[in-house]
């Protein structure tokens, strides 16, 4: 196990790097000159100059590349060009804990009730309850997270005024009043993986109740309840796991899209944000943690993986 | 062995002839395969509504212009943020542009991009998987570990990156669309071609001395189509909420162009003061997305033998 934590630790730090070289030479094609685009069309070319060398943009890209990096490693990540002053480091630690939080209570939203669903629909297949949860899930997958998230604002903020429709969280709000905001961007964030992930269960519950090995069990005379959570259910939900895990990369995409909708300060709006600015500084640092987010993740999940299938042993 | 420019010496112009016609005999074959397989799809309730609503949006993209009554980008800004009414049946924006008008052209811009990027991914997704399947071994190797790194970046992340730096623009999308798009085209192209490599009628082309272009297109391709379309349809469907998507946030088609994800994005702000200029557009988008999604399971389920 600890040879295989380390080899994968290892790819992924191969990952981040090449990850890294990627972001890097996209914002390299950025067209014009960062310096000119901070100060603006009215200055002298001596200011120009003077920011230009502050910038180290005169100093080839290689040179750049090991001053972001080095500066990314000895946890200095220096300060954002569009708002001046602000310390990125401390921007992405006030906007990663909400959007860490988005992420968190979507997940435990939407596992239980994929799972729920998936299994409902695996084991009653071709009967209602699978054709409702099958239609269901198919809308959800459907929906662009947008799309989503307008209809269940025109729903619940519009018409029936539950909710609010905005999401601007600051700490003098109450902590009930937070929960409010929290319920339409969380839902709709999950929407889309509920209805990809039940799809991918029920998918799997199905393959596993004309196994043999299920077969054999009835044959045998077990009664189908037994059947179906000592058999059938023990491998089907098993690949559930890597399922979640590898659709994270929806959930971030997700996150950005619904963050924008509903101005929730993260780093999903963030990242627009400072692309939209064409902050090169921040977006580098932004979308290097989001990929060293994303590799860490599935690798946790890979972990659980192991440790939960008593065949895999490393 | 087979190199991709080893043409046999001994192909007069008569065999190429021949050639061509076995190429255009299997690719007639596939299009009967196509014919009957709308004709099946016929009979199931849920994929005749949905090829109706996909034919329907598909018309509106070519008569939409013809058939708006006001101009989509024309501001009248004596009708701004009028509800519905029998003048405007879907209301108007914040210029007072009238949003069904809107809606009907916009549909154009979300075929256009939606159908080329597919388009493009399937090509692109083809040629490398018949590439790396078929010439396995070290290039095989090196494009696989390729397309895990693609595949690792969050999509929309990677998509937003390029197209913010770049600047958006339709050919952007498109492109950006295809590189996110090409891996998993290439991956179902190559396990076709894995499964089919060993078989006699590839081993019979190769005794004849076919060169390595000709088994990979004419014997081994159309073998790819049925998993292939499959794969088309739902790359198809998550094109358009791609690219809707990239529209909302401002990185796709740009203003004036009527565009539905755009139009959503500007009603955000008027939510709850001009609802319809949001509810519209999100039928819109949700009908085809919908539609779309439900037809290639359909056509996922014919495919697998399960309708």
């Amino acid at each position: 196990m600890v040879r295989y934590l380390l080899k994968r630790l290892l790819l992924i730090l191969v990952s981040l790097f090449a990850a890294s070289i990627i972001i890097f030479l996209i914002t390299e094609i950025i067209p014009g000159d960062v310096a000119q685009m901070i100060l603006g069309q009215n200055v002298t070319p001596d200011a120009l100059a003077a920011l230009r060398e502050r910038l180290g943009l005169m100093n080839p890209a290689y040179v750049r590349y090991a001053h972001w990096i080095g500066g990314v490693l000895s946890g200095n990540l220096g300060d954002s060009l569009s708002m001046q002053g602000v310390g990125i480091a401390d921007l992405i630690v006030r906007r990663g804990r909400n959007s860490l939080f988005l992420a968190a209570a979507s997940t435990i939203l939407l596992v239980p009730l994929s799972l729920l669903m998936g299994v409902v629909a695996g084991l009653k297949e071709d009967k209602w309850p699978d054709s409702v949860i099958s239609t269901i899930s198919l809308i959800a997958i459907s929906l662009p997270e947008f799309i989503s998230a307008t209809f269940l604002m025109l729903v619940f903020s519009v018409w029936l005024k539950w909710l609010p429709a905005a999401s601007s969280i600051n700490s003098d709000v109450s902590l009930f009043r937070q929960l409010t905001l929290l319920i339409l961007p969380v839902t709709t964030v999950s929407l889309v993986l509920l209805g990809y992930v039940a799809r991918m269960v029920r998918a799997s519950v199905i393959e596993s109740s004309r196994s043999n090995y299920a077969r054999s069990a009835i044959l045998k005379g077990l009664p189908p309840r037994l059947v179906n959570t000592r058999h059938i259910l023990k491998n089907a939900l098993l690949p559930s796991v890597t399922i979640i895990a590898m659709n994270i990369g929806w959930l971030f995409g997700g996150i950005i899209i619904v963050e924008s909708v509903f101005g929730f300060p993260g780093l999903g709006s963030l990242v627009l944000f400072a692309i939209q600015q064409r902050d090169v500084p921040l977006i580098e640092d932004v979308v290097l943690l989001m990929a060293a987010a994303y590799l860490v993740l599935n690798l946790l999940a890979d972990i659980v993986y192991a440790l939960l299938n008593p065949r895999i042993r490393y | 062995m087979n190199t991709i420019n080893g043409a046999p010496t001994t192909a007069c112009p008569e065999n190429e002839v021949s050639r061509l016609r076995q190429f255009f005999l299997a690719l007639g074959s596939s299009l009967r395969s196509f014919g009957s397989t709308i004709r099946r799809l016929c009979a199931s309730r849920v994929a005749l509504i949905s090829m109706i609503i996909l034919v329907f949006w598909l018309l509106m993209s070519i008569v939409g212009p013809v058939i708006a009554p006001y101009s989509p980008t024309k501001h009248d800004l004596g009708a701004r943020f009028q509800a519905p009414t029998l003048q405007h049946i879907f209301g108007t924006d914040r210029y007072g542009r009238d949003e069904f008008s809107r809606i009907v052209v916009g549909s154009r811009s979300v075929f256009l991009l939606s159908a080329s990027s597919t388009l493009l991914s399937l090509l692109i997704g083809t040629f490398v998987g018949l590439l790396s399947g078929y010439v396995g071994g070290a290039l095989d190797e090196l494009i696989m570990r390729f397309t895990d790194i693609l595949m690792s970046f969050p999509s929309l992340l990677f998509a937003m990156l390029m197209l913010g730096i770049m600047g958006p623009s339709f050919i952007g999308v498109v492109i950006v669309i295809a590189i996110v798009f090409f891996p998993r085209i290439a991956r179902v192209v190559r396990s076709v071609v894995l499964d089919l490599k060993t078989k006699e009628f590839v081993e019979a082309a190769k005794v004849r001395g076919e060169s390595a272009l000709y088994i990979m297109f004419v014997e081994i391709f159309p073998n790819t189509l049925g998993p292939l379309g499959v794969e088309a349809a739902v790359r198809f469907g998550y094109a358009i909420f791609t690219s809707a998507s990239l529209g909302f946030l401002g990185l796709g088609v740009q203003p004036p162009t009527p565009d539905w994800g755009l139009m959503m994005s500007d009603a955000q702000a008027y939510i709850t003061t001009a609802p319809w200029m949001a509810v519209f557009p999100a039928l819109a988008i949700a009908s085809l997305t919908v539609a779309v999604n439900f037809l290639s399971d359909a056509i996922r389920k014919l495919e697998n033998g399960d309708l």
